[in-house]
């Protein structure tokens, strides 16, 4: 995220952000869903299902992984975080969970909204 | 006789985001050129059109009388009487609710394009029946917006229908700019906007108190106050529909001396 003088300013004064990031932030994550038309229950619900079938294969962190929709020029992306902590084999045992082993798998889950 | 006649649609999704001043002045600002220009009021049930363009007297027949065939077209058109290059016509009678269906919108708009080089629909708000009876008998569209979150985030819903009934090409306009809050970061951005609605900015439109002293009047702004801030963002926005590239205003060039190269300051990126 851009942060410019004003944003430090306020941060070491402890002061309030300016609104109007706190409005793109905001308008960006009601965007995200109005495009999809997924609710946050249903969003859940795929989450967990997608848990379930990656922890077929690999041994997932299932308390790091985060499955959540973004949206940049009018393409909205699912897009799910899972870090391995090894294959079902055993045999990679890959060493750092937090940095390397991350796979990002990114499907698009709609292309441009209201279809 | 018209043959390669512009369609428009002037949309926003939420109500009072200045739809309908900007048809008026966009009317009046084209008429100007010289170009035959038509702004329909597809917003019958709450039509304010003729309000703002001063003719509210004169209106005798609506596109209602004319489909029905109760009166020839160029009964029904108002003629503007400063701009004769500019003609109302309202779409229905806001005492009849119901009788209009898309069919309805595009007999109308193609007898409108005979005559006209542009049509200019004022379009009701919301993203109901009203908007897709007017949506139906469009080619293109403005679609109007405020820095304002709940205004953007209908804007997306309007635009998101827009794309997926191919109406192309879509262009926004960014109404009531405040400056010197954009320079406090305490409104949205230019960039934030455009980014988030990811569409071509054919203009913005600085706040300006003499939009309210112009509807008391019934006078556009681009009739007579053409000094005015709005005025000439509206004039820079009907010189750009006819191709002229006439470059944006930067709202932080709007507001100079020292305290505005101090918000300049503040805005610079540090990371």
């Amino acid at each position: 995220m851009a942060m410019t003088l004003r944003d430090i300013i306020n941060k070491l004064l402890r002061r309030q952000p300016a609104s109007a990031s706190t409005a793109r932030e905001r308008l960006q994550l009601v965007l995200a869903h109005d495009r999809s038309d997924l609710s946050t229950e249903l969003l859940d619900q795929m989450r967990k299902e997608i848990l379930e079938v990656v922890a077929k294969y690999v041994e997932i962190d299932v308390d790091e992984g985060a499955v959540s929709l973004e949206t940049e020029d009018r393409m909205t992306a699912l897009v799910a975080n899972l870090p391995i902590k090894r294959t079902m084999t055993g045999q990679i045992k890959l060493k750092e969970p937090k940095n390397e082993s991350e796979e990002n798998s990114q499907q698009t889950a709609g292309t441009d909204q209201n279809s | 006789m018209a043959t390669d006649t512009r369609v428009i649609l002037i949309c926003s999704g939420k109500g009072g985001v200045g739809k309908t001043t900007l048809t008026a002045n966009l009317g009046i600002s084209l008429a100007r050129q010289g170009l035959t220009t038509a702004v329909l009021d597809a917003d019958f049930g709450l039509r304010n059109l003729d309000l703002l363009l001063g003719l509210e007297n004169r209106i005798v027949y609506t596109a209602q009388e004319v489909l029905e065939e109760e009166c020839r077209l160029d009964q029904a058109l108002v003629k503007h009487k400063q701009e004769s290059n500019l003609s109302l016509l309202p779409a229905g009678n806001p005492r009849m609710l119901d009788w209009l269906k898309p069919d309805d919108m595009k007999r109308i708009v193609e007898m409108l394009k005979e005559q006209f080089n542009y049509v200019l629909i004022d379009c009701p708000a919301g993203v109901e029946d009203g908007f897709k009876n007017a949506m139906a008998a469009s080619q293109e569209a403005i679609v109007v917006t405020n820095p304002e979150v709940s205004a953007v985030r209908d804007a997306d819903r309007v635009i998101g229908l827009l794309n997926t009934n191919s109406i192309k090409p879509v262009q926004l306009v960014l109404n009531r700019v405040r400056p010197k809050m954009m320079a406090n970061q305490e409104m949205l951005s230019i960039d934030d906007v455009t980014d988030i609605l990811a569409l071509p900015l054919l203009g913005l439109v600085l706040e300006d108190e003499q939009v309210i002293v112009s509807t008391n009047r019934g006078e556009p702004l681009t009739l007579n106050s053409l000094n005015s801030p709005a005025a000439k963002c509206y004039l820079n926005i009907a010189k750009r529909l006819q191709g002229e590239d006439i470059p944006l205003i930067d709202p932080a060039e709007e507001s100079s001396g020292l305290g505005a190269k101090f918000r300049r300051l503040m805005q610079t990126k540090i990371f």
